[in-house]
């Protein structure tokens, strides 16, 4: 491993330092009533249309996004520009749908997807579904947070063996989950502030000084093997690379919201307004996304691959190395300082939001549901925070001590098992016509599927579909909620039909979901 | 509905699947979506002030 570097380690440790008093100093901001499950848990709904800019773009595009959105480009090219596509379509979406959800779960106290789910359906047993679902879709994305902080650590020269390792890894989880604990969603709110300007200066430079340094973008793409810089022709009775990135992009757009931490992140909106404006303002950041795509290339043309000083970083963490390794090739040391602490504090924020996200989820829909349904205010965020820690801590063990590769693949998976959310929720927000238990056993058919056609294709995301002797290759996610969706369709009117006298209850009036 | 438009623009891969024509040395594929990333924000804008009144 090359030597420490101290000037860098220094702006990181400082800027470090700065955002953990902010997170602290957060419980004071807009102040509420921490022993409230809503102010801990959404930041009392008062974020207007800028904090949840910050906030929301904090929250989705994370550290390891800036990570392996770049290292795929570096390794498979073009393909890896999904994300772009992918980030187009999701705030249509957004615009379109959650402005209604936002105003139901408003009108009704409702702060997790489950909440809503059991309120529309009055089914308890899907509620707990969905949020199973969620927090077993969240639990590799923390951990996987902590590849970024891994990444850079290991970039600044910080080696070690055995405990002190992971002291680095260590001490920033004992921050991150002390600020959490006392502040709630107000700490990675307002570190999301912080977190965006360091981005968005890192990511501005480097797009302006790096290709000058490396002679302009024709030479950089001339650089890149031509088999990466596009996407393949697909060959006879395939549609090839094609309907994989399209399927890749609509898939994980569809998925995106229904994460739980970007669900946290919309309810704490203080308007739909707010949301909906949110939908014009946030592709800023798919605009940022792209050109950090486009890193990928530059590392392939500045060769950071094959210089001799970054060998260690690239056998310890991959392609992941290639934009610390550039960052170091290219920068002088403060200003990596600067790049890296966007990066480990791009991590903190997200990880903040997802624990919070799963600490409501398990506070509201299995412990209020199914242990103490009638507990005091005060002992439904005391338990909240509690189960934040236990999250952090399990995704602080699940990184130490299993290989890296099962969080990515758990990871992909969550993100298969997550869009099958999507009937119950995102359509359930439009209508009530379908059977809860309809909607239940579509549910279980999309994650068996969606399981068993990853396992098929070695935990890839895209999965080769047969028809009619035609190959479809495309993301699993996609397929499998189709799936879901028929299912749920079909057997909704034949489970309406057995049962004709279990009413549904649905809590929600039509007018609820207008502002 | 405006949406309709973006959805096809980006999801309709082998319309922008070329390394031509390239701007400032970017090839076709990177500078098409980066454009449409701008395109979707005004588009999402308009559909804003369009329907808020």
């Amino acid at each position: 491993m090359q030597d420490v570097n101290w000037v860098a380690l220094s702006v990181f440790v400082f800027l470090f330092a700065f955002i953990t008093w902010l997170g602290f100093a957060a419980a004071n901001w807009r102040p509420g009533d921490l022993d409230q499950l809503h102010e801990w848990g959404l930041g009392g709904r008062r974020f207007g249309t800028i904090i949840t800019w910050f906030l929301v773009g904090g929250d989705l595009y994370t550290a390891y996004t800036f990570i392996a959105v770049p290292a795929l480009a570096f390794g498979a090219g073009a393909i890896a520009f999904f994300a772009v596509p992918y980030t187009i379509i999701v705030y249509p979406i957004l615009f379109l749908v959650f402005p209604r959800l936002w105003n139901v779960c408003h009108k009704h106290g409702y702060i997790t997807a489950g909440d809503f789910v059991r309120g529309r359906f009055g089914n308890r047993w899907l509620a707990l579904a969905i949020t199973i679902t969620g927090l077993v879709a969240t639990m590799p994305y923390i951990a996987l947070q902590l590849v970024g902080i891994q990444v850079v650590v290991g970039a600044l020269g910080i080696s070690g063996t055995g405990l002190m390792a992971d002291l680095p890894l260590v001490i920033a989880f004992v921050v991150l989950a002390a600020f959490t604990y006392s502040s709630g969603l107000r700490a990675p709110a307002s570190i999301a502030i912080v977190k965006d300007i360091l981005i968005y200066v890192t990511a501005f430079t480097a797009i302006i000084v790096i290709p000058i340094q490396l002679g302009g973008f024709a030479k950089i793409f001339s650089a890149v093997p031509e088999q990466k810089l596009l996407l393949a022709e697909p060959g006879a009775g395939s549609t090839g690379a094609y309907s994989a990135y399209a399927t890749l992009a609509l898939g994980s757009a569809l998925a995106l919201f229904l994460y739980p931490h970007s669900m946290t992140a919309i309810l704490s909106a203080s308007s739909s307004r707010a949301i909906r404006r949110n939908a014009a303002m946030l592709p800023g950041y798919s605009f940022m996304l792209g050109l950090l795509a486009l890193f990928g290339f530059f590392a392939i043309a500045a060769g950071v691959g094959s210089l001799p000083e970054y060998a260690d970083g690239f056998k310890q963490f991959g392609n992941n190395f290639a934009v610390p390794a550039l960052f170091l090739h290219s920068f002088p040391s403060w200003f990596v300082g600067i790049a890296f602490a966007a990066i480990g504090i791009g991590a903190l924020v997200p990880a903040a939001i997802m624990s919070i996200a799963a600490a409501n989820l398990y506070t509201r829909n299995i412990h209020r549901e199914f242990i103490n349904s009638n507990p005091s205010d005060r002992q439904e965020a005391q338990l909240a925070k509690w189960a934040s820690l236990v999250v952090k801590f399990g995704a602080l063990v699940f990184i130490l001590f299993v290989p890296t590769q099962y969080a990515i693949q758990l990871q992909l998976l969550g993100g298969i098992w997550i869009i099958q959310t999507l009937p119950a929720v995102l359509l359930g927000a439009y209508t009530r016509w379908f059977n809860s238990w309809a909607l239940l056993l579509g549910w279980a058919a999309g994650i068996v599927a969606g399981t068993a056609m990853t396992i098929a294709v070695n935990l890839t995301p895209t999965y080769p579909l047969m028809i009619g002797g035609h190959t479809f290759p495309g993301y699993a996610a996609l397929y499998t909620v189709i799936l879901n969706l028929v299912v749920a369709v079909v057997l909704t009117p034949v489970l309406n039909a057995l049962a004709p006298l279990r009413a549904p209850i649905d809590e929600t009036a039509p007018s609820d979901y207008y502002a | 509905m405006l949406f309709v438009i973006q959805f096809v623009a980006v999801l309709w891969t082998p319309l922008y699947n070329s390394a031509e024509p390239s701007l400032m040395g970017l090839p076709f594929f990177y500078w098409y979506q980066l454009l449409w990333v701008i395109l979707g924000a005004i588009l999402t804008a308009i559909v804003y002030f369009a329907t808020s009144d």
